[in-house]
Parts: C-alpha cells; structure tokens; sequence
C-alpha cells in the first residue's frame, strides 16, 4: 500500500514482521478507536512496543503520538521494553496468593536473580506477575509464554523452567 | 449451511435428542476447561481417541470434550454417560485400562473413582458426589451434555428458543416484563435490577444503541465468567440477542479480558457459527431484526471491568471512569445509549424466556431470585465452580460442598468479591447468601468469588494483598483513590514490617472512609472494603503486629525471628531437609537450629513444620 511516511529503523523489526504490521493497520485503517487492538497485535509481532512503531501506529491510524503513548503506558498488558526469550507470568490472584505463589516467585529470585518486571541478565526469561488468569482451581499457576502450569511448588517450578533453553 | 427458521430450532432438538439423553452410544466425556487443559486433559483425550481406534469401537463409544465439569481441583475429570461414573486426576496411562476393564468388562476403576475425604466412602456417580449433589445448575445446565464448539448440540439443549421466542412471539414490553417478574439482579456484583437497566434502554430514543457484555471479570480469585464462556458461549449471545429485541439495537460488544484466550477462541467460534445459522447477522429468523456482535479484547487493566472505564477502552482511550450521570442507558458508548451487563446476567436470560419469569422466581430469597454461581477457592478441599440457590448458607457451601477445610485446619474468614469485597468470619456463617444479607455484614456478594482463608492466614497481609491490588490497579484520576490507596498501602506494609504505631488503626479508618466517599468510581469506592471488614472482625490481629510486634498467623516475615523452640521441636528433620539455601543444621534426637545468616526468609521450614516450632 502508498504512505506518505515511510518505515522507520529499529533493529528489532525485520522487513517480514514490518508487512505484518502494515497488514495489521490496513484492516484497521480509518479506526483509531481500534488502537489497543492494534498494539496488541503488533505486540504480539515484535515482542514489545518500540517507540518507533508506536509513533507509525499514530500515523497510520491518524492520531496523535502522545494518544498512543498514553493508551500503550496505561494498559498493563503493553510492554515499552523488551522482554527475554521466555516470558514468565507469575499469577498474584488471591486463590494463588493464599496457596503460596509468593514463595515460588522468592526461589525464581533466589535462583534468577528475577524481581517482577525484571529480565534475567542472560536475557532468558523474564518475570512478570498477572492480577488472575482464572486457573484459581489449580493454585497457584504461572504460565511461560502461552503455556499455563498449576499447582506450583518452589521446586515445580524451578523444574519447569529447566526445560526451556 | 442454510440460515434457520424457527422451526429448525426444534427439527434439530429432536434429531440430537438421542445423544443428548445418552441413549445411543457410551460417551466419554473429558473436561475441556483452563485447569483441567492445564493439567492435562487434551494428552487424555488423544490416548482415549486412539485407544478407542486401536479396540474398533468407534460405532459403540464416543469421545466428547466438554467445557469446564466444574470440580476443578480433581481434574483431568473424566465421566463416562449413561451411567454418569466420574473419574478423577485420569492420565494417559490409565486410558488403556479404562477402556479395557470399564468399557470392556464392565467393572469400574476404583482407584480412579472419587473418595469423600472426610467419610472415605467412594462415590462412583457425579450427581451423588456432595459437591454436585447440593448444587443447582441453571446457568451452568450445560456443562455435562454440550461438546465444545457445538452449536447444534446447544440448540438441542433449548438453545435459541428463549431467543426465538423473544424475538417472533413478543414485544420489547413483554420481554421486559418476564425480566421483572424474574427479578433478576445484575450478576457481576452490584446486583442491580436487570429489567430496569433494560427498560432504561428501551425508552432511550436514539437510532444507534448498543449492547455490552462485560466479560473483564478482573475480580482475582473470579472464574465464573471464564466457564461460563468457555463451556456454552452460545447461552451469552442468546442472552444479548434478546437483549438486542428488547431495547432496539443492531450492534453488539462482548468486552473479554485479553487473560482469557480460550474463551475468547470459544466465543468467537460460536459467534461464526450463529451467523452461519443466521441467528446473528441481518433478519434474523426471518424476523428483520439485525443484530452483529463484536468481540473487543482488554489489556490488563482491572478498572475497565467500571461501565464508564470499559466503554472509554472500546473507544481506544485509556480506561479512565467519568461521573455519573449521565448513565449509561441515556449515554454510553461513543455516546450512544448502551445496555451493559455481565456475562452471568445475560447467560440466565434465555431460560427465563423460555420457562418464563416465574419460574426464575420460584427458587432464592425474596429479594434475590434464581441461582449465583461461585468460584470456590483457597484453603478448601473441594475447589470449583459451585451453583446455588440464592439463600443457601456460606456454611453450606464452604463445608457441604466444598468439604471443609483441609491439612487439619480451623476456619477462619472467607472473602467474597474479590478486592472490593468484605470478609466474613466463622460468626456468620450461617447467612444466607443473598445480596442484601451480605451487606448487612459490610461484606458484598460481588461477582462470585470465594476464598476460603484458614488459620494460617494473617488478616494484616491479606488486607495489604487487596490493597497493594487496588492500589496498582487505580486509574490515577482522582486524588482519593490515587493518593489515598497509596497512604493506606504505606501504613499496612508499616504493620508488616513491625513499623506499626499508637493512631496508625484510626488513621486506616479515617482514610478509609474519607477514600470510600469521596472517589469517583467503585474502584476508589470498595477498595477499602478489605481493611474496613478485617479490621472490625480481627482487629486484635492488628493490635498485636502493632503493640506486640508479632504476627499471630506467622506470615509477616519481618516479623518472625526464625527460631526453633526446642521445647516444641520434635526433631523430625523436615525443616532440614526442605530448607532450600541449607540454613537449617540438624541431628537426630536434637532440635533443629537456624542459622539466621543464611536464612532468606522463604517461609518453607515453617510450612513444613507439623509442630508450631518456629517462631
């Protein structure tokens, strides 16, 4: 398709995931009421949200810069930073509160070095806490990337995570 | 496929009806939900699929995934039909063995059957099983019949006839008026009249009106909606299809939290099925009514579950809550009159046009009508979905259906509603759930979850858990919410850390409600709800991480000096030998000694410890 602007430079963004997103704004152009849907997609493309891509976002959809920045820092689910290769998302719910998770996230810090928000310094994974993924019947849970895990133990845990490289 | 009349609705029920009966085959139904997902029920059905091949029984058995059974706890769950036999925590290992011995010989697989853990009886049939037994499934009347991603096997179940009805048969006036007589009140926790917010949508003049489903269910600890969506998607969009009748509109919104990928999948596999049917799309059943639903995907943010907020984060801003009013009915969305009800709400709506509005109202208290279905949680035995009849006790429900309390521990509170919601102690446990009652104890029913909080928990902690939640989760508009959970949080964590001053408990009080009353939406509104109900039930808890610096529960770790009272230690070496960083020097016959240097404070040694001996 014809802009007006061109793709900006960002190491982190190859040219296929570029015609993603481009592909991404079309079927939302004309929607800047779409925009969170639009991040998230994107998101899912590039890991995080550069603020490179953010400012192209803003052009496509023909809306100010700052109305994105301010949509993407808002919402918890958007990463301004980049992430590890391996996401953890610890679940801080009240089922997996009660059932122990904060002494699973203390051994992943104890053996990671990993404080919530924090990306290991091999960049392998990083630790985020979600607020409650519905999983209470097998507290306490965590998921790593789009895998779910249940009924957590400090020493599960650590031995899930031995499986990813 | 052709879009139905309907007449198809009940061509369809009758063709299916042999399967929905169990009469023509032996079925195998496995739990598709989040947990048992988790725990490994898609392995399960693969090997019952294959096995079920290898032994040429194709023509006799039939594998089913279901949505979620409900008794989470003891998933992978699987029940075999006719005969209604339930299996517990199945692997692939035990599939050949079930199908041999079960299938084959008839005999069921003891070791896989429930066992009531305080009476030891083995129970082989779900409906006999207490945590089912005492439950009433209205909302959740599907969960053991329908597979997943069926619109035809919902349809045979009464699907769309509620809908069908609504839409031929009657005027936005009649469908209201069922709603009435039903008196159904809003399920997402503030209870509010359906039939009044629908009649307000109704009598708003506007071309374009919407209607919202709110699907955030962010309340930590809720599950409710998740089932409800993953195991008959299809009962919420009935719902807001007559909802679409009754006030007038062609446009649809199904706000679904971005946590819940399954349902979202679910919902939107169900959506395309309805529109091939033409049971959404333009003319429906030949009715000229259009109705289109979207589904709009959250981002994490806890406060677009408020009206206002949701409707700002469909509008692509931030999810920031405006005043009131105007309401929503008169100016939602994009300023346009919109109905906005839970996923529980609409999901009893078809029935109640089916069987009609008494018929809701013959069953609950009489100011709260038909069933709540609850998310049981936390220190209970049985963990799971649980439906009751408005009115049943707490004590019911945390003890005849959840079992008790297990590892041989005391009661102690249960929350209910999440982090706007109050606790109730052991005083009142024999009140009726009921949306009023509840209140009288300054706790809310709120969405549906329940947490079951032993002795081992310390109420000072828990009311920094929902603060520290809320807290976070504030939007940042209004100073009393912005400020104020923040002031509240600082005192707390003061507590923890045996900070706690003489006035701290007045200032938690004072801030509390100068917060409740002054905020600009139900966040800021209940986020003080924790610390208000714990610290009139356990205020002592309080006083002693105050003026004792102790913590009775042993959960603060500021304030435990982990020691071992050797009068107490038994010497059984468990702290020893599940102390992760070696902090713990032990031999046999003496008492254990904690090396204070090493010690990180993981709490693990006095988890383990049968005898109270760490301090």
């Amino acid at each position: 398709m014809s802009r007006s602007f061109s793709r900006p430079y960002h190491e982190g963004i190859t040219d296929s995931m570029w015609s993603e997103i481009d592909q991404i704004l079309e079927d939302n152009a004309g929607h800047p009421e779409a925009v969170t849907q639009v991040l998230r997609q994107c998101q899912d493309v590039v890991g995080y949200l550069p603020r490179e891509l953010m400012d192209y976002i803003a052009r496509a959809l023909n809306m100010p810069a700052c109305n994105v920045f301010g949509v993407a820092s808002f919402y918890s689910l958007f990463s301004l930073q980049p992430k590890g290769k391996h996401v953890i998302k610890a679940c801080t719910g009240t089922a997996c509160h009660v059932k122990g998770i904060k002494e699973v996230m203390g051994r992943l810090q104890q053996v990671y070095g990993l404080k919530d928000g924090d990306t290991s310094p091999d960049r392998k994974f990083t630790l985020e806490t979600v607020r409650c993924v519905g999983a209470c019947g097998i507290a306490p849970a965590m998921l790593v990337n789009k895998d779910t895990f249940g009924k957590l133990s400090p020493d599960k845990a650590l031995k899930i995570l031995q499986n990813y490289e | 496929m052709n879009k139905l009349k309907s007449n198809d609705l009940q061509t369809i029920q009758e063709e299916y009806a042999p399967r929905m009966n169990f009469r023509d085959k032996t079925y195998l139904m496995i739990c598709g939900g989040l947990g048992c997902h988790t725990t490994g029920s898609l392995e399960v059905k693969e090997a019952l699929l294959q096995e079920i091949q290898l032994r040429g029984l194709q023509d006799k058995v039939k594998v089913v995934e279901t949505g979620c059974n409900g008794f989470c706890g003891t998933g992978p769950v699987l029940v075999v039909q006719p005969q209604n036999v339930f299996y517990q925590q199945v692997t692939p290992k035990d599939v050949p063995e079930i199908v041999e011995q079960h299938l084959l010989q008839d005999r069921l697989v003891q070791r896989l059957l429930y066992q009531d853990p305080a009476s030891k009886e083995i129970i082989s049939e779900q409906h006999q099983i207490p945590f089912f037994s005492n439950q009433l499934h209205w909302v959740l009347r599907n969960k053991d019949y329908i597979e997943v991603e069926s619109i035809e096997q919902y349809i045979a179940r009464e699907g769309y006839k509620g809908a069908a009805k609504a839409i031929l048969d009657m005027d936005s006036h009649e469908v209201i008026g069922e709603l009435e007589k039903s008196n159904l009140r809003g399920r997402g926790g503030a209870g509010f009249p359906a039939h009044i917010k629908w009649k307000g949508g109704a009598d708003a003049r506007a071309e374009i009106k919407y209607v919202v489903c709110n699907a955030d269910e962010g309340d930590p600890g809720a599950f409710m909606d998740r089932s409800i969506m993953e195991t008959d998607p299809h009962a919420v969009l009935e719902g807001m299809l007559i909802a679409a009748k009754a006030i007038g509109s062609s446009q649809g919104y199904i706000y679904c939290r971005a946590e819940y990928p399954l349902a979202i999948r679910r919902l939107s596999i169900a959506i395309e099925q309805a529109k091939e049917y033409g049971l959404l799309g333009e003319n429906i059943l030949d009715s000229g009514l259009d109705f289109q639903i979207q589904i709009f995907q959250g981002a994490g943010a806890f406060v677009c579950g408020e009206v206002t907020a949701l409707q700002h984060s469909i509008e692509g801003k931030r999810g920031m809550p405006r005043p009131r009013p105007p309401r929503s009915t008169d100016k939602g969305l994009f300023d346009k009159p919109t109905l906005l009800n839970n996923v529980e709400t609409y999901a009893n709506v078809p029935q109640i046009m089916v069987n009609g509005g008494d018929w809701f109202a013959s069953v609950g208290t009489e100011k709260s009508k038909g069933t709540k279905v609850f998310a049981l949680s936390g220190n209970v035995r049985n963990i799971g979905l649980v439906e009751v009849p408005m009115g049943t006790s707490l004590r019911r429900i945390i003890f005849e259906i959840g079992g008790g309390i297990p590892d041989k521990k005391e009661f102690k509170a249960v929350q209910l509603g999440g982090p706007s919601g109050g606790c109730i102690p052991e005083d009142y446990l024999d009140m009726p759930v009921d949306f009023d009652e509840i209140n009288k104890v300054n706790a809310i029913m709120g969405s549906g979850a329940m947490i079951v909080m032993d002795e081992a928990t310390c109420m000072v902690d828990m009311a920094h858990y929902f603060m520290d939640f809320t807290h976070e989760e504030s939007c940042g508009k209004c100073p009393p919410c912005r400020e104020g959970t923040e002031r509240v949080l600082n005192i707390l964590g003061k507590l923890k850390q045996g900070r706690g001053e003489k006035g701290d408990l007045e200032e938690l009080e004072y801030l509390s409600h100068y917060i409740m009353e002054t905020s600009l939406c139900g966040l800021g509104k209940s986020a003080p709800t924790p610390v208000l109900s714990s610290l009139q039930y356990f205020r002592e808890e309080f006083e002693a991480h105050i003026y004792e610096k102790r913590c009775p529960a042993k959960r603060c770790p500021d304030l435990i000096e982990f020691k071992v009272d050797p009068e107490k230690c038994t010497s059984c070496g468990l702290c020893y030998k599940h102390c992760p960083v070696g902090a713990v020097s032990w031999e046999k016959k003496e008492p254990a000694v904690i090396d204070r240097e090493k010690c990180i404070k993981c709490m693990t040694c006095i988890e383990k410890c049968q005898f109270d001996a760490i301090y």
